[in-house]
């Protein structure tokens, strides 16, 4: 019964996006007059390409595109004296403005910014633009994922635990998250945290683990999609982890920031800021280690392929490719460990918020 | 003569190669000691060299 609900919705998920995907032959022409110049290019605008590419790639859009010409629109939401609601298919890739309730906007480097009916970006010295930037709330093509993600753990992780009422034995793809359920309890919750406290913290870290690690998983899949290197992303993540640091502490832990116990008088006043400090670090060091390792990994890769065609030669083709993809596989082992390292080191945050008197 | 910040930055990305790399081997040393404390040495080893890490990627990405 439940396979068959898991199933109708991704058969309903599937019609729904080829109902609103649809190719765009006027880019794909605009593409092959590209082509047909790359070879004319020295090697300096070759490098140039790529890199905008790679910048492109890093980045977050208003489409969903899932492969060349093949995009579909999703939902644009401006705060701009009032809201403005209107599909990204109005933008057409960012090669056209998007007119709502009389106001005119343009894409630029993957932002919106508000212009006037000709659509005018004016530059500074340093170029960049000098527009209003209206707020920007829309379902970008991160949020989407983010969304399709949560629900896909919703379902799957219902499913793995509904399995449990009928006997002890995992079923279906709880034979595979149990071990790994239970990786995380007894050598991430248990060791950092303690048997007293460690129960009231496992939802948040099984969560966190997983949504990090799928989503890493899936930033490695050709798609483009890398959700865990947006700084916002991680640094949201993080939040929540300081949060719940602070927000559960117990008397110990705030003693140990503002009045070292166990230290003569004038260094605890020379720790308190100290300590301060390191409250807020810990949290950045957090956003910053997740986000630039994946982003790391995608310049290292794109870079590493986008060197085939600097060279410009079949004979680069070959062993570039096979680089990448031993890359790839290295990269594969990286999403796991660094979901295994946000995990561990949240767990020893909380551990330190929780720790009795001693 | 004034020193570009990416010398300083190729520095700090030096000596967090150098720093994760004693750790790899300390632990390595660590574990043909006392192989059957190796899943507890491992974790140690993670965590000090993501910490490290942490710093090099903070320097890599300030240049």
């Amino acid at each position: 019964m439940r396979k068959n609900l898991i199933q109708h919705f991704i058969l309903a998920l599937l019609v729904v996006i080829s109902f609103t995907t649809y190719a765009q032959h006027s880019n794909d022409e605009h593409a092959k007059s590209e082509e047909k110049a790359w070879g004319d290019l020295s090697k300096g605008e070759r490098k140039a390409e790529i890199k905008k590419v790679i910048n492109h790639h890093l980045l977050d859009d208003h489409d969903f595109t899932i492969t060349h010409g093949v995009s579909f629109p999703l939902p644009v939401i401006l705060w701009d004296n009032g809201l403005q609601i209107f599909m990204s298919s109005k933008f057409n890739h960012g090669e056209t403005l998007a007119e709502s309730n009389g106001n005119f906007y343009k894409v630029h480097h993957s932002k919106i910014y508000k212009t006037d009916a000709e659509g005018t970006i004016t530059m500074d010295d340093h170029h960049h633009p000098t527009n209003v930037k209206p707020l920007d709330l829309s379902i970008t093509k991160n949020v989407f994922v983010i969304m399709l993600m949560a629900l896909f753990m919703f379902f799957i992780f219902k499913g793995v635990a509904k399995a449990y009422k009928s006997g002890p034995m995992p079923k279906g793809a709880g034979r595979f998250l149990e071990p790994l359920v239970v990786f995380i309890r007894d050598e991430i919750a248990i060791p950092n945290i303690g048997k007293k406290h460690y129960k009231r913290y496992m939802n948040y870290l099984l969560t966190v683990f997983f949504f990090i690690w799928f989503l890493n998983l899936l930033g490695m899949t050709p798609f483009g999609i890398g959700v865990t290197n947006n700084f916002a992303v991680t640094t949201a993540l993080a939040l929540c982890t300081f949060f719940i640091t602070q927000f559960t502490a117990n008397k110990n832990y705030w003693s140990h920031i503002f009045w070292m116990p166990g230290v003569p008088k004038l260094m605890r006043i020379v720790l308190a800021p100290i300590e301060l400090l390191g409250v807020f670090i810990k949290p950045f060091a957090l956003t910053i280690r997740l986000y630039a390792n994946m982003t790391a990994g995608h310049v290292v890769l794109m870079s590493i392929l986008g060197l085939i065609f600097v060279a410009n030669s079949w004979i680069a083709a070959g062993p570039f490719s096979v680089l990448t993809l031993l890359l790839s596989i290295l990269e594969l082992l990286v999403a796991a460990l660094q979901a295994y390292i946000f995990t561990m080191l949240t767990a020893l945050y909380f551990g330190s918020a929780v720790e009795e008197h001693h | 003569m004034e020193i570009p910040v990416i010398v300083g930055n190729g520095l700090i990305v030096i000596g967090a190669g150098i720093g994760i790399g004693r750790i790899g081997g300390s632990a390595m040393d660590a574990i043909a000691r006392q192989p059957e404390a190796a899943g507890k040495i491992q974790t140690a080893m993670l965590i000090a060299a993501a910490l490290i890490e942490g710093i090099g990627f903070a320097a890599l990405f300030a240049g």
